[in-house]
């Protein structure tokens, strides 16, 4: 089968799912000519047009409304925003509106939109440009929360997330544009709420989300060097949650390492910890659950201190010995 | 009979007897709702607009049945102006399941999606690009609608204003924002919260139409929406229509109104819009006293039905907590 880069991915999705339903179309900063901030949108506006591939002011907060406000009304709008620090902006929109309209409105209503954002750290773009932010929206009862780590799961994940009737806001790591991975050429949906096993293991579990699965990868390569077999879950999306086969492996490897980019204090990592601690796999534990996340710091400038700020490939296998008391 | 009903062609057919009985079925609704929160017998809190009646009715006197609305925090007169059923308005400010929103959404949410009214809103500025988004709908669709974006003059101070008037002047979207001037944001006296005299005059810096009509008499209010609308759905984009108008009610419940004076208040009272437009129906001939008195006591009677249907609706169920939350 052929590769695609995460980029690409995302961009087939966009593209097949416009030419199948006129309801969906994106807008957002510099989509058009320019072709987006990182280049997802890069074409598209030759084969859609400007109608359709929407190039906004720089008005976050206007256009999360706008989108709020077409998706209400019947439409399917893709919102790009060029840096997931931005949802700062588009806060009220997502948080008071898109999240709530159904509710408020007693199940009259729906909002299909999907917000979509490039996030994290990496890119020496310092402590605006670089956050991440998915506990947030997490925490938002009415949104959805995806996080795909890799190309094949970004085109499937983004198009289940277009055919969702509800917000859903779409975490792209900047890390992963570049990733690549086998994606068939066709459609397919990969349901929002179903985790995948990255690697199979039976010592450890490692739940790692976003650019964290492939450094949890790596790590787990290097730890099978030295006998310990880790088991890799990626969640893919935090709303919906499944919980069930992160209990599933736990109960299998009686041990589990939460890891995410995110600061770890009120991180995403601690709902997964709890989880467990509040599930029958707790009884399975054999160790403490361990939580790796982003120091609670700004995401500095200077590459090496950007790197301490936020969990390494070493960290993961240094947290694993630990965790098995291989020191 | 000397001609003082300056209407505007398209609205010489107006039910101009039923604008009255609008009118009076808002101000009893409102002084209803006032008693009893008064009592206790409605929690939370509510915003009355008793003294606007005339720019909520007038507004949506010159809409089409297809046409849609966005609404504020003060939006019980836009509601019964768009066609809302008083028992389900009344029924859901008892927080009853009959209500709009099921007993879920209250005062500051009631919304009809499929009759055109997109909502309540309790975010100040909240309804500026949900109103625009529609409006983009509306024109990507082709469907052929306008949509009002009621605001008030508090709400013009935020930044979504700003942006989504930006945004629906540059594209041309069929919306007017009906910015209804009661000279308080909260506490706030409009001419200490801006450095201009008008609202509308901040329609120059976006290069549409502003225009200043009297809020209290409801011809006016016609006229100048009325223009605003015809240009809205003949392409020409967005306008702006200030709606000089008067609460005669504190903010919400708990307002000891401080911030201004009996005889400040005494002035606009006697600029009473319902006041105004019977004794213009009267004076040109269009209605006698008698039914204008009938048409008074018909309001009154289904404000006071709308209470019995709210007293004897269910209250909802617990099994309806979690209910509504995702489509």
């Amino acid at each position: 089968m052929r590769e695609l880069t995460y980029l690409e991915a995302v961009r087939e999705a966009l593209s097949q799912e416009m030419r199948q339903n006129d309801d969906v179309f994106i807008l957002g900063e510099d989509i058009g000519v320019y072709g987006g901030a990182f280049g997802v949108t890069r074409g598209m506006i030759e084969e859609f047009g400007p109608e359709r591939i929407r190039n906004t002011p720089i008005s976050e907060a206007a256009i999360s409304g706008t989108a709020v406000g077409a998706a209400l009304t019947g439409m399917r709008p893709i919102l790009e925003l060029q840096f997931s620090d931005f949802i700062t902006i588009a806060m009220d929109n997502m948080v008071n509106q898109a999240a709530k309209i159904r509710y408020m409105y007693g199940g009259k209503g729906k909002v299909p939109m999907v917000l979509r954002t490039p996030a994290g750290s990496g890119t020496g773009a310092a402590a605006q440009h670089s956050q991440s932010l998915e506990a947030w929206m997490a925490h938002v009862p009415g949104l959805k929360v995806v996080q795909p780590s890799t190309a094949y799961d970004a085109k499937g994940l983004l198009k289940a997330a277009i055919d969702d009737d509800n917000p859903v806001i779409f975490y792209e790591h900047k890390l992963c544009y570049k990733t690549k991975s086998e994606v068939p050429e066709e459609q397919y949906s990969i349901p929002l709420g179903k985790a995948d096993i990255k690697r199979e293991g039976t010592d450890v579990t490692i739940v790692a989300t976003a650019i964290m699965v492939h450094k949890a990868l790596e790590a787990a390569a290097e730890l099978e060097k030295e006998g310990i077999s880790v088991e890799i879950i990626d969640p893919r999306t935090l709303v919906p949650l499944d919980t069930e086969t992160i209990i599933q492996s736990v109960k299998k490897t009686s041990r589990l390492i939460v890891v995410h980019e995110a600061v770890k204090r009120g991180g995403f990592g601690g709902e997964i910890a709890s989880t467990i601690a509040e599930s029958e796999a707790f009884d399975y534990l054999d160790a403490p659950i361990k939580r790796l996340g982003g120091k609670a710091v700004p995401i500095p400038y200077n590459p090496e201190l950007e790197k301490a700020a936020v969990p390494q490939v070493g960290d993961i296998v240094s947290a694993a010995k630990e965790i098995l008391n291989r020191q | 009979m000397t001609q003082t009903l300056n209407l505007p062609p398209h609205v010489q057919e107006t039910d101009l007897a039923g604008l009255l009985k609008q009118m009076w079925q808002i101000r009893y609704f409102e002084e209803k709702v006032d008693e009893f929160f008064a009592k206790g017998m409605i929690h939370g809190t509510t915003h009355l607009a008793v003294g606007q009646e005339a720019s909520a009715v007038g507004s949506i006197a010159v809409l089409e049945d297809r046409d849609k609305i966005t609404s504020t925090h003060r939006g019980h007169g836009h509601c019964i102006a768009k066609g809302a059923e008083v028992n389900r308005m009344m029924a859901e400010l008892f927080g009853r399941t009959t209500g709009y929103c099921k007993g879920k959404g209250g005062s500051m949410h009631i919304a009809d999606v499929e009759q055109g009214n997109l909502g309540a809103n309790g975010i100040v500025g909240g309804g500026f690009s949900i109103a625009a988004g529609a409006a983009l709908t509306s024109q990507m669709r082709k469907e052929g609608y306008v949509v009002l974006c009621f605001f008030g003059d508090g709400a013009s101070n935020e930044g979504s204003f700003h942006e989504a008037v930006n945004l629906a002047s540059i594209w041309k979207l069929p919306v007017v924002f009906i910015c209804e001037n009661n000279q308080y944001g909260m506490s706030g006296p409009a001419k200490e919260m801006m450095n201009v005299e008008d609202v509308a005059q901040r329609a120059e810096a976006y290069g549409i139409p502003g225009k200043v009509v009297d809020g209290n008499d409801v011809f006016d209010v016609m006229n100048g929406v009325g223009q605003a609308v015809e240009r809205a759905r003949n392409g020409e984009g967005p306008s702006i229509v200030e709606a000089k108008t008067y609460r005669w009610k504190g903010h919400s419940k708990s307002d000891a109104k401080k911030y201004r004076t009996r005889e400040e208040e005494q002035e606009w009272r006697a600029k009473d819009p319902i006041a105004r437009l019977r004794d213009v129906l009267i004076q040109e001939g269009l209605l006698t006293e008698e039914e204008a008195d009938q048409i008074k006591a018909d309001a009154k009677k289904e404000i006071e039905e709308s209470v019995e249907f709210a007293k004897d609706s269910p209250m909802p169920t617990l099994d309806d907590l979690m209910e509504d939350i995702y489509a």
